[in-house]
């Protein structure tokens, strides 16, 4: 626990100064997700700034990972699930009819909770998206974006001599560390990060947490996380979500330090969850 | 509570702790029966299998040489001309030779017994050798063809000759003259090629199964340039683009069923459609195949599904999650990640379709064709109707023939089973 506040107390000093004049990225509004007659999500509201990490904590099918997927409409894929309300990027609802979902998940990537390395050369895992995206022929523009992507995930100087190597044979933190570069590749806005170190151990957690750390001098980063002490690590906000309602939003330390609520109280000090 | 229960455990144990007793004996002992039972199945049903096999492969034994003859026969300069050779009178001078062998043969009776004992088709054979090489014309060659059903018969040791003369197919004349032929060495019995390289006939000694592979290889290939998409597309759709809804649930129930429905009621549904309706070739190896592929249809449609469904729905999302549409999330990454299983399940469903008699039957496939088909619409059988027609067949070396071409079929169908598990063991992929 001491480590923790510790931890809150160093990232608090940077997070204010970064939270000011951050234009908001993601604003979602009344947003209710329905599984067929169950209702999953309540009426949430929350504004997502640009260019920080903000982390959904709470306990288990509190709705954070559904929410989370409702921003790239990875909900779509499921015949049962509906959404209501509007969620809002750089003001467009990205619910609106006139969006397509494909161009939305080019500028929303996503990195999910068990590494998954499409089976083949780590090569081809990262320029599928640009290459169906139509963003780089292949040959040496492809080769660049490649070796950007990888440079950015951290993983180019482990795999730079076997890029033609399956990508399923790496070990489980750098398959997570190729996906994001993966997700990185298509240049995105926003990365939604589901769980993104729950297969993982603690080396290469650690690993990924620094990546988080550089990756929000470029991107928007919504990371969903059951770890509370990795939620103050690498999040300058958090929003705690419970029994599909968001009940609290704020700055990373301030939740940690001083809960508004109740309920979000019991949740950080472990008496539930 | 806990000292009741010290005192009573002594009361049900008698002797040491470690002696099992009389309860925990008989539970070992209905454990023993049972494994008994188990291997007792299974050894019963290995038992049948290799008496099949063994029964099959004892009675086709025979049909693995030919009895061939060699008579030397004169081809004289003038009575072939060179520039027609396939024109000559070759009965003629097939029965010269057969003559000057067997001088004291004159009788129009005696020589029809003699011409018996010879597969009738010789002067055709003597004929395609000399078309096949006009050199040979001018000379005297050793000429060798089979012997008729009845010789090859004596040959092979299956007539037996102490039965009285009436009682058996071959003449004392007739076993005088085949002794005489082997007393001169003119006797072989090679290895049967003709077994696999003619076409049907109505005599053993010609017949083969060459005519039914090729219309088996037609229907086949037929089964699967129609199966395969159709099938694929199918699976495909229900499984990843389809609603699931009362439809398609209906759908499925009746693929389902479908795989289940008795192979002759296709072979009528193919000859009230294809032929009647419209109008296509009988007995033709498309029909059979277009036939074949209906039954083939709800095995690859199931395999497929069922492969599909194996691909990890992570591979799903992460196609999706940069931005893949649905078509190409299928076409990239599920379907490639289905393909061995989806192979596999299409070799066991062409494998079944390859010994598929029935519906083959009621589309005429068991016609009596004397010539390989020259393409898929040409009149042909298969090599199940094959066996049926010759197991159907009077004559003597048609029984060892019958088992010679089960043989061949079920060698077929190892290979292609075969072939199925060795795609499945090598592309099966861990997660």
């Amino acid at each position: 626990m001491d480590k923790t506040a510790e931890t809150t107390g160093v990232l608090s000093g940077a997070a204010a100064t970064r939270t000011d004049g951050h234009e908001i990225k993601v604003a979602a509004s009344n947003v209710s997700v329905f599984y067929g007659e169950k209702q999953a999500l309540f009426d949430v509201t929350i504004d997502i700034p640009g260019r920080q990490v903000m982390a959904f904590i709470g306990p288990s099918g509190c709705g954070k990972s559904t929410f989370l997927r409702c921003i790239n409409r990875m909900n779509d894929t499921i015949d049962i699930c509906s959404v209501t309300g509007t969620i809002e990027i750089d003001g467009a609802n990205i619910y609106d009819p006139k969006i397509d979902p494909v161009l939305l998940r080019a500028r929303v990537g996503m990195v999910f909770q068990k590494p998954n390395p499409f089976p083949k050369s780590i090569y081809d895992n990262i320029c599928y998206g640009p290459r169906i995206h139509g963003k780089a022929r292949a040959g040496s523009e492809m080769d660049e974006i490649v070796e950007v992507s990888l440079k950015r995930a951290g993983l180019w100087n482990e795999v730079k001599d076997r890029l033609k190597e399956p990508g399923t044979g790496l070990s489980g933190g750098q398959q997570q560390r190729l996906c994001i570069a993966r997700a990185i590749a298509v240049n995105p806005e926003v990365i939604l990060m589901d769980e993104p170190c729950s297969a993982l151990d603690p080396i290469a957690t650690a690993r990924i947490e620094e990546l988080i750390d550089e990756l929000r001098e470029r991107y928007t980063i919504v990371i969903v996380t059951h770890s509370m002490q990795q939620a103050a690590r690498v999040s300058q906000r958090a929003a705690f979500f419970h029994l599909g309602r968001l009940v609290e939003e704020g700055e990373t330390d301030l939740i940690f330090t001083n809960p508004s609520d109740q309920r979000t109280q019991d949740y950080i000090t472990g008496r539930f969850g | 509570m806990s000292d009741k229960s010290i005192s009573t455990a002594p009361a049900v144990q008698t002797g040491n702790w470690y002696e099992p007793d009389a309860k925990l004996k008989r539970r070992y002992a209905s454990d023993r029966r049972l494994r008994f039972y188990g291997v007792t199945a299974i050894v019963f049903a290995l038992g049948m299998l290799a008496a099949l096999v063994g029964t099959i492969a004892v009675t086709a034994l025979p049909a693995i040489t030919q009895t061939m003859v060699t008579l030397d026969v004169e081809l004289p300069a003038d009575k072939i001309d060179p520039a027609d050779p396939r024109s000559a009178g070759y009965l003629k001078l097939f029965s010269d030779a057969v003559a000057r062998l067997f001088p004291e043969v004159d009788t129009p009776k005696e020589t029809r017994e003699l011409r018996q004992l010879f597969t009738s088709s010789a002067q055709y054979q003597l004929r395609d050798m000399v078309v096949a090489d006009p050199s040979l014309i001018g000379k005297t060659v050793a000429f060798t063809f089979p012997l008729s059903d009845i010789g090859d018969q004596l040959h092979k040791g299956a007539i037996d000759r102490n039965l009285p003369s009436d009682q058996r197919r071959v003449s004392d004349i007739q076993i005088g003259w085949y002794d005489r032929l082997v007393e001169q060495d003119r006797i072989t019995a090679p290895f049967n090629w003709g077994m696999i390289f003619n076409a049907d006939s109505r005599f053993p000694e010609q017949a083969g199964l060459w005519g039914a592979l090729v219309g088996s290889f037609y229907a086949l290939l037929i089964c699967f340039l129609v199966s395969f998409p159709v099938g694929i597309s199918a699976a495909v759709y229900l499984e990843e683009f389809a609603p699931k809804n009362r439809w398609t649930d209906i759908i499925e129930v009746n693929i389902n069923n479908l795989a289940a429905v008795p192979s002759i009621v296709f072979g009528l549904l193919g000859l009230a459609v294809f032929l009647n309706f419209f109008g296509m070739p009988r007995s033709a190896p498309i029909v059979g195949g277009l036939v074949l592929s209906l039954m083939t249809l709800p095995t690859i449609i199931i395999a497929t599904r069922a492969a599909l469904k194996a691909v990890p729905p992570s591979i799903r999302e992460a196609a999706i999650g940069v931005g893949a549409s649905k078509m190409q999330t299928v076409g990239h990454h599920v379907l490639p990640l289905a393909m061995p299983g989806i192979l596999t399940g299409t070799i066991i469903g062409l494998a079944q379709a390859l010994g598929e008699t029935a519906p083959l039957l009621l589309i005429g496939m068991n016609a009596f064709i004397t010539a390989a088909p020259e393409s898929m619409f040409n009149p042909s059988t298969a090599l199940p109707t094959q066996i049926y027609i010759w197991a159907d067949s009077p004559e003597r070396g048609f029984t060892s023939r019958t088992s010679a071409a089960i043989i061949v079929l079920l060698g077929f169908l190892v290979c292609m089973n075969a072939i199925a598990i060795y795609m499945r063991k090598r592309f099966e992929r861990k997660w």
